[in-house]
């Protein structure tokens, strides 16, 4: 999948750099020279009180927004204004605060939607649905078919998700990332609104995610009990501003985060 | 008890995949398919030209809007206006070039449609909803000033009308005056279960995944690589070309002869009530949205008059008229409340009901 010319990333190196980014909404400030970067094969947590601007965050990193200023380098490659299907293209995939599935279709089709990209029938062959076409739908199925044993969402592959609960809807939605093999995954809080026993499936499957397919994770998790065993590295945010980087146990000492957290008494 | 999958085991993931996973199913679409070419031999000409005919062309235009608005989410008013496409379209084509044949003319007439398809669609990747709906009823009214105004598209035909020459295929008139009801049920019969076979292949496949995906949720669908405009762009493409060929069939294959009135506003509303009320994203639901609006009438004028007939009361014919549009204004609102998705949903739980059947669940 990687184009010929760049650059092989090995675990460790600098996967994603976000340097002095700024955004701004006319005169609402969301980022201000923010500054950090994602390691190849690391689990990063991007944690900050709400309205932190963590969201706004990951928007540019996907393309959705376009920073005001500033530069985010992906594998490599700087881009000023990427499209988020170039993103796409080029390997991050996320998940949304409010689930953002497809709520008409099924299970299994919201995953296979997933790997539109890794399908290139054209028109053509997908009007007849005979010889290539159903050949590569098939061969999709198939890896479609090991994410749902991977998620152990078997028993819902043919439910339109909108009759689906939450906690499962939030699995599907990983799924969904998943089939895109992305090389970095963002998620916007993957745990919101669990009880207990679905935020440890979902802390084991992240967990599993990182170690079994080597994919580079940033997510975003206001629990942080959850947050400090998950992650390898954590940034704090507070008003678009950057306030701590680090790994999880200097940043639960840092005062400014602790500051921010708990507030300063006066 | 009769509907049951008991012992059909699925061993592979193209049997997962079928269209008709279950026997019973194969069985009973194989049963329909035949009693409906079985129609063409009962020289019933009433039952094939003014119900079967007209049935399955509304129901190809249908399934052109429902892939459109049911599947990819976008609303058009513009169905009336690019089944005129196909019509003239089919007409200039046809009598420009007579030898060939003209079945290779209907098909090809969608392209034209597809073309004027795409061009009104280009809005649409920034205006959604009502708004879409009112830039495609700006073509509706176009093409429709287009058909009425530009004499070229009627060759020049004083009467300002176009009309079905007469055509043969090996030798039989399928097409003009002298072709019979049985042999333009048959074409038209057999195009349609072509062009639907060709609509569950797209819906099904990685396009028909994308346009339920921007239909459902055109973000996450953008953040996952599929690109916007293309793909609706595609979908009006498909959509208009569905409804040209459907156009050029309600005027060759059906009246025999159209003036511009036939694709109007009209058109492009019944249309739009027949996906609703057979149910959105769903192809069986276009045949039952399409039964349901034009044949039901039919139905009510045979009827009323004969339930009415024993108490000794007749009723004139205005009234009959009048008491279909009633009777179908009430089922549009009656389904729009109990059941939103339409015959289709119906039709998909009386299916579950007799599987489990005489269990409850």
């Amino acid at each position: 999948m990687r184009a010929p010319d760049s650059p092989i990333i090995t675990k460790g190196d600098v996967l994603l750099a976000v340097d002095n980014v700024s955004l701004s909404f006319g005169g609402v400030k969301a980022l201000t020279d923010v500054s950090f970067d994602i390691r190849k094969g690391e689990i990063r947590a991007i944690i900050g009180p709400n309205g932190a601007g963590k969201t706004s965050m990951l928007n540019c990193i996907n393309g959705f927004y376009h920073p005001t200023e500033g530069r985010i380098t992906f594998k490599g490659e700087t881009r000023q204004r990427m499209r988020p299907h170039v993103a796409a293209r080029g390997g991050i995939a996320r998940t949304f605060q409010n689930v953002a599935l497809f709520k008409g279709m099924t299970t299994l089709d919201n995953i296979m939607a997933g790997r539109s990209l890794k399908m290139r029938r054209g028109f053509f062959w997908q009007v007849l649905r005979h010889g290539p076409a159903l050949e590569e739908e098939i061969s999709q199925r198939r890896v479609v078919e090991d994410i749902i044993d991977f998620l152990e969402i078997q028993a819902i592959r043919k439910v339109p998700v909108g009759k689906l609960a939450y906690g499962l809807q939030k699995r599907v939605e990983l799924g969904r990332a998943l089939a895109m093999q992305p090389e970095l995954l963002l998620l916007d809080e993957p745990m919101a609104g669990m009880n207990l026993e679905e935020k440890e499936d979902m802390s084991r499957f992240i967990l599993d995610v990182n170690q079994q397919f080597g994919t580079t994770i940033a997510l975003i998790e206001h629990d942080m009990g959850v947050v400090m065993d998950l992650s390898d590295r954590v940034v704090v945010l507070e008003y678009g501003r950057k306030i701590a980087d680090g790994k999880p146990d200097e940043v639960k000492r840092d005062e400014r985060v602790i500051a921010a957290y708990l507030g300063v008494p006066h | 008890m009769f509907y049951r999958e008991a012992g059909q085991y699925k061993t592979s993931y193209a049997a997962d995949m079928a269209v008709f996973p279950l026997r019973q199913d194969r069985i009973g679409l194989a049963i329909i398919i035949a009693a409906a070419y079985g129609l063409a031999f009962t020289k019933n000409d009433f039952l094939l030209q003014a119900v079967m005919i007209p049935f399955l062309v509304f129901s190809l235009a249908a399934i052109g809007l429902n892939l459109l608005t049911g599947y990819a989410g976008l609303l058009s008013l513009g169905t009336g206006g690019f089944m005129g496409v196909g019509a003239y379209a089919c007409y200039k084509l046809m009598t420009a070039f007579p030898e060939v044949n003209v079945l290779i003319w209907i098909l090809t007439s969608g392209f034209f449609a597809a073309g004027i398809g795409v061009l009104f669609g280009l809005p649409s990747l920034r205006i959604k909803g009502f708004y879409l709906a009112v830039a495609t009823l700006a073509a509706q009214f176009f093409l429709q000033w287009a058909f009425n105004r530009v004499p070229w598209l009627v060759n020049y035909n004083v009467s300002g009308a176009i009309e079905a020459p007469l055509r043969t295929l090996f030798g039989v008139p399928i097409m003009g005056p002298t072709a019979t009801p049985e042999v333009r049920y048959l074409v038209v019969l057999t195009l349609v279960i072509f062009l639907t076979w060709i609509a569950s292949n797209i819906v099904r496949g990685r396009i028909g995944r994308e346009w339920m995906a921007i239909r459902d949720m055109d973000i996450a669908a953008e953040l996952m690589g599929i690109k916007l405009l293309p793909t609706k762009l595609l979908a009006f493409a498909v959509s208009s070309y569905y409804c040209g060929v459907a156009g050029a069939m309600l005027v060759f294959l059906w009246y025999g002869g159209a003036e511009y009135t036939v694709f109007d506003i009209n058109q492009s509303f019944f249309t739009l009530f027949m996906i609703i009320i057979g149910g959105l994203g769903s192809l069986i639901g276009s045949f039952f949205g399409a039964a349901l609006i034009y044949m039901m009438p039919i139905g009510l004028g045979m009827l009323l008059p004969a339930i009415l007939a024993p108490f000794g009361l007749s009723i004139g014919s205005e009234t009959i008229e009048h008491l279909r549009f009633l009777i179908v204004g009430a089922l549009i609102i009656f389904f729009l409340i109990v059941e939103p998705h339409g015959l289709a949903r119906l039709w998909q739980i009386g299916k579950q009901k007799l599987r489990v059947w005489p269990f409850p669940y």
